[in-house]
């Protein structure tokens, strides 16, 4: 597979975005070299223990392909109930479909544009934050997104901004004519007092596999806010791998919700460094697989400095022979007092073949800290669930009543209004087709 | 509040480490290293039938293959196998003493110093006593008593000679020689041990007990301990550990296999107190243990409680193969660290049977500038219907220089199984300090008082004598980690 990559960067190089760019060609190769020396990520890697990527090997993916399925500006999906005041971006195959975007109306200070566009105006200042080589510690799918970026998009935030519409980012996948691997960068930067809500969704269109290996930065500056949701609903033959890396300031905030109902394997691996006093993240989540999918969150957050808080809940339903992996550490570093640091997984298992392997993790340090976990699995409850047919609801009827009720409490901590509803009718559309498979 | 006085007594005594100290006794040693030969010579010396040596030596030839195990959260220098001896017996004249006072009168005083006279014991506690002095047992008491209930408790190598088909039966069966670096080394070299066989039906009369001792210097010990519950009998199995003083490191690799079979139960209890070097982490001992139990049978239930306060290094995972249908497996620790030492210690509970239940509570204190981690696996394997797991894990960090880890992981297959794990990790809490203090308690007292309590759910398992001895452990181990 390593070699497939490198044959892919080879027939590439010409056309990244900034291949003019003497310092970012030089970062590529030293990406696609890190990549090479470290592989695809194995399961002898601690962190990748329960996730396996073997599947993705037997794909034979092409460097490029030609779109084949249309896709129209009304075909493009939305999450948000009324979508003309957010301003939007549409990614097919990890390209930017100009036609089906809308940036709409950025106030002062704001900037959101495509990567290959902030590369050619303002080369600079991406150069700092694009460099993530360093990190001896560097995750193999990092290594290989830097040496292959594509396409992303950079949101930029001057101080005190505050975007009042939330930015939605739709990608698309399997439109080509051969199985695709893409590897989007995003960048967002929110300096000091400023707020925006992101919402990233991913679909498909076609019916090739694809493989999306994105990273996005976020660095949250003193006293901003982040809200970072994800709905991921990629086909059922495409491979999901998600990397997050936030750095969040004094007295700011990271909200991220990401929801998982979609690809034959995915990853989300979010790490958050809190390194400012008051800084707080609440890292939530939610998925819904069955088949044979193959769902993992994992994630790393680091307490730095003194009185930072961090909560994070995720909860999954597994159905059929699918398999979830739920892996959390919390760091808390030495001197890092007054932590507050919570994680909880909980899982329901709907059959005998399905599988959940977890480990929440604790790494502490520091003395006067409150930090705990919390893991739980098992089937529905059987007093709720007699409760409920004995008031005459059908088995499965009430099964989804529960499972909705289950998901529907993390889905209520999501503040941005109007997304809530869209997961709601996810789940609902998920439960309606497991019923109709009875 | 007895205790608590009696703790603070203890530590106002306490100079320095309360064992440390080297009985002289001529030993019959065997040349520093490792090799093919020691292999041997161990195994004449103890006059070994020939399958056992094939099995030694199998065990050797693997071991010089296996890498060292590097994902527990301990550091610590490469270990020099060569620079260490594998055998040391105390020397008595032709063969070992037939009672207590043909017993090496300065063995005696060291348990005297160690505070288990042994004919005391003998007569109040009711508690029968293999000691293992180094490597060989030199006396073993109430065998009588045991032996009308036809109950079985001698040295391993007295099992080997006398009872090889159940030695060769179970042994390695629940721990196969190529487990894991550290029981492949014990399988090659290991010296002597214990070996329990309770026959059908038999509640045995007593709570066996073994007290070990490191004492000539640089020998590695290497114990075996084989226990054998057959079915519808009860063991309770207490282990404790003293170490003298020294500056080298010293290797301790034991194996411990318990087997329950059907409606058998096995409780096991170790107090750890092994030399945690000085300090400044100088010296102490590696105490790299396998442990684990196989619940064989229909509704057996093996319980392991450990107390583990001593070691510079303890790598230590009491497990439980759930193997039989309803069978139960528990799991209580404390783990104390003080000053520089670093413990990775937790249990592994794997779901086979039908309606198998498992619970875990782990209490993990660290002062100084130790480390503590809880390690621990939850399996739940696709047949194990019904299986029902609990497991709570509590730290408490005393000082801010020190770190409390935990790692578990969590395996379910089974919709039927119902997991739940809970971990939580804080400090003592100001209130409950300034409210003892308010009182006239002093500070260091309050501290063992606190201790104390957070520990309760495990003490409250070890059995009566061991309880009381845990106790005054947990404020002796915390001792300068106050003010």
């Amino acid at each position: 597979m390593t070699d497939a990559f490198t044959d892919h960067f080879g027939a590439l190089r010409d056309h990244f975005p900034g291949q003019d760019l003497p310092w970012l060609a030089e970062l590529r190769d030293r990406g696609l070299q890190r990549f090479a020396e470290s592989g695809l990520p194995t399961p002898r890697l601690e962190s990748w223990k329960y996730t396996s990527l073997r599947p993705i090997e037997k794909v034979d993916f092409a460097a490029t392909g030609v779109p084949r399925a249309c896709v129209s500006i009304d075909q493009a999906p939305s999450l948000l109930p009324d979508h003309t005041d957010c301003h939007r971006l549409v990614f097919v195959d990890g390209h930017l479909r100009r036609d089906l975007s809308q940036l709409g109306d950025l106030p002062a200070g704001a900037k959101l544009l495509p990567l290959s566009e902030q590369l050619a105006a303002d080369p600079d200042w991406l150069q700092t934050h694009l460099d993530r080589l360093d990190d001896s510690q560097l995750p193999p799918m990092l290594a290989l997104n830097t040496a292959m970026m594509m396409n992303g998009f950079v949101l930029h935030l001057t101080r005190g901004t505050v975007l009042p519409h939330p930015v939605e980012v739709v990608h698309l996948g399997g439109a080509g004519d051969a199985p695709l691997a893409y590897h989007p960068r995003n960048l967002v930067v929110l300096e000091e007092g400023s707020q925006a809500t992101l919402i990233e969704h991913f679909s498909h269109m076609g019916e090739q596999a694809y493989l999306s290996n994105s990273m996005t930065e976020a660095s949250v500056g003193a006293g901003a806010i982040l809200r970072h949701y994800k709905l991921q609903a990629d086909a059922l033959n495409a491979f999901h791998l998600a990397t997050v890396e936030a750095e969040i300031g004094r007295d700011a905030t990271y909200d991220s919700f990401v929801m998982t109902t979609g690809a034959r394997l995915s990853r989300n691996e979010t790490s958050v460094r809190l390194n400012g006093e008051g800084a707080t993240c609440h890292l939530n989540g939610a998925y819904l697989v069955r088949g044979e999918q193959h769902c993992d969150n994992t994630t790393v957050v680091d307490h730095l400095v003194p009185n930072t808080t961090c909560r994070e809940v995720f909860k999954g339903v597994i159905d059929d022979k699918a398999r979830a992996v739920f892996q959390g550490k919390l760091k808390v570093h030495r001197d890092a007092q007054h932590t507050n640091g919570h994680q909880l997984s909980k899982v329901l298992l709907l059959s005998d073949r399905a599988e959940i392997d977890a480990k929440p993790e604790l790494e502490i340090y520091a003395d006067d800290v409150v930090c705990s976990h919390g893991a739980t699995a098992g089937d529905l409850d059987h007093d709720a669930l007699f409760y409920l047919r004995a008031r005459g609801i059908p088995e499965a009827e009430a099964r989804a009543m529960l499972i909705e009720a289950f998901l529907g409490e993390s889905i209520d901590q999501i503040a941005a209004e109007g997304l809530c509803p869209a997961l709601m009718t996810s789940i609902g559309h998920w439960l309606a087709d497991s019923r109709r498979e009875v | 509040m007895a205790v608590t006085v009696e703790t603070v007594e203890q530590v106002q005594a306490l100079d320095k480490y309360k064992y440390g100290f080297v009985t002289e006794i001529e030993t019959d040693t065997a040349p520093k290293g490792l090799g093919e030969d020691i292999v041997r010579f161990i195994s004449a010396k103890k006059n070994e039938p020939q399958w056992l040596l094939d099995w030694r030596l199998k065990a050797y030839r693997h071991w010089l293959t296996m890498p060292e195990p590097e994902w527990a959260k301990v550091q610590f220098p490469p270990i020099d196998y060569q620079d260490a001896y594998y055998y040391s017996a105390p020397k008595s004249p032709d063969d070992a003493p037939k009672s207590l006072d043909e017993v090496d009168p300065k063995l005696l005083e060291t348990y005297e110093k160690l505070g288990i006279p042994l004919r005391e014991q003998e007569k109040l506690a009711g508690v029968a006593v293999d000691a293992v002095f180094d490597s060989v047992s030199v006396a073993t008491t109430f065998k009588k008593n045991l032996e009308e209930v036809g109950v079985i408790f001698c040295s391993i190598s007295e099992a080997v000679q006398k009872h090889p088909e159940l030695v060769r039966k179970y042994m390695g069966s629940v721990v196969p020689y190529g487990d894991n670096k550290h029981s492949c080394l014990n399988s090659a070299v290991f010296t002597d041990g214990s070996f329990v066989y309770i026959p059908k039906g038999v509640r045995c009369p007593m709570e066996l007990s073994t007290y070990f001792r490191i004492n000539a210097e640089n020998t590695g010990q290497f114990e075996r301990t084989l226990i054998i519950a057959d079915e519808g009998s009860y063991v309770s199995y207490l282990e404790g550990c003293t170490a003298p003083m020294r500056d080298e490191h010293q290797l301790h690799a034991a194996v411990v296999e318990l087997i329950a079979l059907d409606d058998a139960e096995i409780k096991y209890s170790t107090v750890q107190n092994w030399y945690p070097g000085d300090e400044d982490g100088k010296g102490g001992i590696y105490n790299f243990v396998t442990k684990r139990g196989a619940c064989r049978g229909r509704n057996s239930k093996i319980s392991w409680t450990q107390v583990e306060t001593g070691s510079a290094i303890t790598w230590k995972y009491p497990s439980c193969i759930l193997q039989g249908d309803n069978s139960v497996g528990e799991f209580y620790s404390i783990a104390i660290t003080n000053n520089r030492q670093q413990a990775d210690t937790g249990t592994k509970m794997i779901h086979l049977g039908k309606n198998t239940r498992s619970r875990i509570i782990a209490k993990g204190i660290s002062a100084g500038r130790s480390d503590s981690t809880y390690r621990g696996l939850v399996r739940i394997s696709a047949k194990a219907e019904g299986a029902r797991n609990f497991t709570q894990c509590d730290s408490l960090l005393i000082g801010d220089r020190c770190g409390a880890h935990t790692v578990p992981y969590i395996e379910s297959k089974n919709r039927n199984a119902i997991l739940e794990h809970e971990a939580t990790t804080s400090r003592i809490s100001e209130d409950q300090l300034f409210y003892c203090r308010q009182r006239g308690i002093p500070e260091e007292d309050a501290v063992a008082l606190v201790v104390n309590g957070f520990c309760r759910e495990v003490l409250q398992q070890l059995p009566m004598e061991f309880a009381v001895e845990a106790q005054k452990l947990v404020g002796i181990s915390l001792e300068g980690s106050v003010g």
